[in-house]
């Protein structure tokens, strides 16, 4: 690699960090701080999605009864403490936004792909560092836009987070009327700050990389990073064109959406969904990634298939361009060409069905450590595993015709981006947090917040399936008010009822990164006992990354348990006599 | 077995291909799930962490990828393949109409229009009520299907019949009921703030009954509904 000028340049840089507050904790360049800001900025975020669910859920297990201690929220937001319809719609379309763009995208992305990328492939720096400030600093920007639009006349948008036009095209129809427009622009700010994200990864990964690291040395979270970072690349500007033209129909009376003027409704979907499949893959592929980089570090194993896995990350990248129409199947689109994307959908469960295999591959024989990490790791597997299969049934053009706009699609979501990401997420998490903060997380805290959160996440979103079963339709405020979903009211109530529990644990969450903060104990460089390049380096890490020379790489990323040493790791800049001609 | 999955009372003619392939999935996915959990169990237990042991150093098998890929993509195939056929029974072609009916979704109501003895839309004979939808029993329906502002989707859970309705379109769907009754018609797609309880009844009559019906309501038509504010007229409304 011909990194090794630009980072002995870099070097110099280590020296004098004396940088004042500003530069260090705000308008910082460092990507690890900026790793940071994105993790703090969607944890809050999280924290106000997260309310809007438990809102939600009360009002569907106890319909239109006053929520307790919301009595102080002023008319029409709530009356006396009661939800009224349209705040309602506002409150799914805000939590399913804040928590895909705001919670879900910033910490895989963001967070973990700043934090990790210049870490694990031996650079000292993104090659953008600038870029990377304001790529934070633009995405600040579009979460006050998006949490302003609470505040307007109107309240903030209200027709869900795919916005389907005309209902999202004209204000007469919600009543919403600033609250879309800022959702809009919000969304529109934030695919510029992810744009300039994207760009930085990519050329960081490609260009950055310390000497040795090949592309098949790269850990496999470094590769659905770099996967992830292009499908946004390609993704994006197809959502900010239909963004553009959904402001254009509401301020500036075009009628790209609206069929009185002469325009299509189901252009929008195509245009969101084209946009949304490879967007799902996002919110799933830097998962996968640190879930396999967990998984192989405490089975103490190399991953199975390490090819294989970056074959089928990619195969299912290439796969995301031809699905959206599984989106709409009973939209009005040519049944014919529903059908051909009823085999789309079913050819990409056939990478995601190898790499699950691959991960338990990965158990056998293996001396599996169960820490907190590795639990929540395995708990994505299984919940990843329950979440693909639903989908199997939606698929079917025929079921999906029943299925559709139902809850069966919710615990579906849930178990592919709770139970997937979101456990993944807390996996990443509690990895990498003593890298990043210097200090261990409390591992009892951890398995407490982890065995809580599995329950009572299980018994929230699994009877949401049977709900979906009885056609319980999504999106609707009172369930009751139909005959033939009167029969599923108590499994409401006991959705609901888990469902506090699961929002109140999350607090051990947080609490657990507060406290571990000030009061955990110090760690290691290793405390793992890792192989990848990350754990070479000080915990937390100088400015700069490593004090000395930067790492120079002999092999891949999963040696543990080598024969050719006597630990059960082997990191990968170690220099072995023998590997020594291997390198050169 | 799908009534203990709380599955709606079935009463359309595809219905039981519907369920017939939900069931075929349902085995499958709790096969797979459950030899996929009990070996990630095995698994996890067998080889948890000893004092003093070494994992084995395993880098893979490409052959068991391979297998398992092979088998995995064969099965889903294989669903695909007989959802097709279903598909196109339901959406694609279908017998020939016997009644004819007119919806328009607007916020937040169903119309129904019936053309009458005629049969052709836009006479004076046309009849149109809300939230009411009587049809006689073992006929083939077809529906044409459009809206007056939003998307809608009509949604019938005991027909297991769902159809997106979208202004600008006309789009026909067709079922045929199998058993009398009151049913519940309901929107499945997000329309405002009236989403929630935007519901009609589908009342399936005999056909005595069901004539019976059409003569009175022809003697003492009811008022007729209120037009909707943002309306776009249909267009090209009558059955094919
Ligand atoms: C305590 C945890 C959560 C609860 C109780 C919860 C509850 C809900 C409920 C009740 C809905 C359905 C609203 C409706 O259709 O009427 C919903 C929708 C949704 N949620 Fe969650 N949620 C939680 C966490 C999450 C997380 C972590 C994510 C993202 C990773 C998420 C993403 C979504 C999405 C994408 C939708 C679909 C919204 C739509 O209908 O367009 N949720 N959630
Ligand atoms: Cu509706």
């Amino acid at each position: 690699m011909s990194s090794t000028a630009a980072v002995a340049a870099h070097g110099a840089h280590a020296e004098h960090h004396a940088l004042g507050f500003w530069r260090t904790y705000i308008f910082s360049q460092d990507h690890k701080m900026i790793g940071k800001q994105f993790l703090f900025m969607a944890l809050f975020m999280m924290a106000i999605g997260g309310l809007m669910a438990m809102l939600m859920r009360w009002e569907l297990a106890f319909p239109e009864t006053q929520v307790p201690g919301f009595q102080w929220v002023p008319e029409p937001f709530m009356y006396e403490g009661a939800i009224p319809p349209n705040t309602y719609n506002a409150m799914f379309t805000m939590h399913a936004t804040i928590m895909i763009f705001f919670v879900v995208i910033p910490i895989l992305v963001g967070c973990f792909g700043n934090f990790l990328i210049p870490l694990m492939i031996g650079a000292r720096e993104m090659a953008f560092p600038k870029l990377n400030m304001l790529s934070f600093w633009v995405g600040a920007v579009a979460g006050v836009i998006m949490l302003s639009s609470f505040f307007v006349p109107g309240g903030s948008a209200a027709s869900g987070w795919t916005s389907y036009a005309p209902l999202s095209a004209l204000a007469i129809y919600t009543g919403v009327d600033w609250g879309q427009n800022l959702w809009c622009i919000s969304i529109i700010v934030l695919g510029a700050s992810s744009l300039m994200g994207s760009i930085n990864y990519i050329t960081t990964i490609v260009n950055m990389r310390t000497q040795g690291l090949y592309f098949f040395r790269l850990p496999l979270v470094i590769w659905s990073l770099f996967i992830t970072a292009i499908l946004m690349l390609l993704a994006l500007p197809m959502l900010t064109t239909a963004l553009a033209l959904l402001l254009f129909d509401r301020i500036g009376g075009t009628h790209f959406f609206l069929p009185s003027g002469g325009g299509e409704p189901l252009l929008w979907q195509h245009l969101f969904w084209f946009f949304g499949q490879p967007e799902i893959y996002v919110m799933i592929l830097p998962a996968m990634g640190i879930v396999s980089d967990i998984i192989a570090t405490f089975s103490r194993k190399p991953i199975f298939g390490y090819r294989t896995m970056a074959y089928a990350m990619v195969a299912i990248a290439v796969l995301a361009w031809t699905e959206w129409g599984q989106h709409m199947l009973q939209s009005g689109m040519d049944p014919a060409l529903g059908a051909g994307f009823m085999f789309a959908t079913m050819i990409v469960a056939v990478p995601a069905a190898l790499v699950t295999f691959n991960w338990l591959g990965t158990l056998y024989k293996g001396n599996i450590r169960y820490t907190a990490a590795m639990m929540n790791a395995l708990a994505f597997v299984a919940m990843f595993v329950i979440g693909g299969m639903s989908g199997i049934w939606m698929a079917s053009a025929p079921v999906n015709m029943y299925l559709h706009s139902t809850y069966f699609v919710v615990a579906h979501i849930h178990y592919v981006l709770f139970g997937g990401s979101l456990f993944g997420i807390f996996a990443g998490i509690t990895y990498w947090y003593p890298k990043m903060f210097g200090r261990m997380m409390n591992e009892t805290l951890g398995k407490i917040h982890f065995w809580i959160t599995f329950v009572t996440f299980n018994c929230t979103f699994f009877p949401m399936y049977i709900l979906g079963m009885a056609g319980h339709m999504r999106r609707i405020y009172n369930p009751q008010q139909y005959d033939f979903l009167k029969p599923i009211i108590p499994i409401n109530e006991f959705i609901s009822i888990s469902s506090f529990v699961l929002g109140a644990a999350q607090f051990l969450f947080l609490a657990n990164i507060v406290w571990s903060c000030f009061k955990g104990a110090k760690a290691a460089e290793n405390p793992w006992r890792a192989n990848t390049l990350e754990w070479t380096t000080p915990s937390p890490p100088p400015h700069g990354n490593w004090p000395g020379t930067a790492p120079i790489v002999y092999r891949g990323p999963y040696e543990f348990s080598s024969p050719e040493v006597a630990e059960d790791y082997l990191p990968q800049s170690l220099l072995l006599k023998r590997s020594k001609a291997a390198a050169d | 077995m799908l009534e203990y999955l709380y599955f709606p009372h079935d009463i359309s003619t595809f219905g039981p291909q519907v369920d017939w392939l939900f069931e075929l999935i349902f085995w499958i996915v709790i096969v797979v799930w459950a030899v996929v959990m009990i070996a990630m169990l095995v698994l996890m237990i067998r080889y948890r962490a000893r004092p003093g042991r070494k994992a084995q150093y395993i880098e893979g098998n490409s052959r068991l990828e391979i297998i398992w890929t092979m088998a995995t993509a064969a099965i889903l195939l294989a669903v695909a393949f007989m959802s097709r056929s279903t598909w196109a029974d339901i959406k694609e072609h279908g017998p020939p109409g016997q009644v004819f009916y007119l919806v328009n979704g607007k916020q937040f109501n169903w119309e129904f229009t019936y053309p009458g003895p005629d049969g052709k839309f836009g006479t004076k004979h046309d009849l149109t009520i809300e939230n009411e939808l009587h049809v006689p029993v073992n006929k083939v329906v077809r529906i044409d299907l459009t809206s007056k502002d939003v998307i809608h989707s009509f949604f019938v859970p005991n027909l297991r019949l769902k159809q997106d309705v979208v202004p600008g379109h006309v789009i026909q769907v067709w079922f045929e009921a199998t058993e009398t009754g009151q049913y519940e018609i309901a929107c499945a797609e997000l329309c405002g703030f009236g989403h929630s309880g935007m519901k009609a009844d589908l009342i399936v009559q005999s056909q005595e009954d069901f004539d019976k019906w059409l003569k009175d309501t022809y003697a003492h038509p009811p008022a007729p509904p209120a037009p909707a504010a943002p309306a776009t007229p249909p267009q090209g409304a009558s059955p094919k």
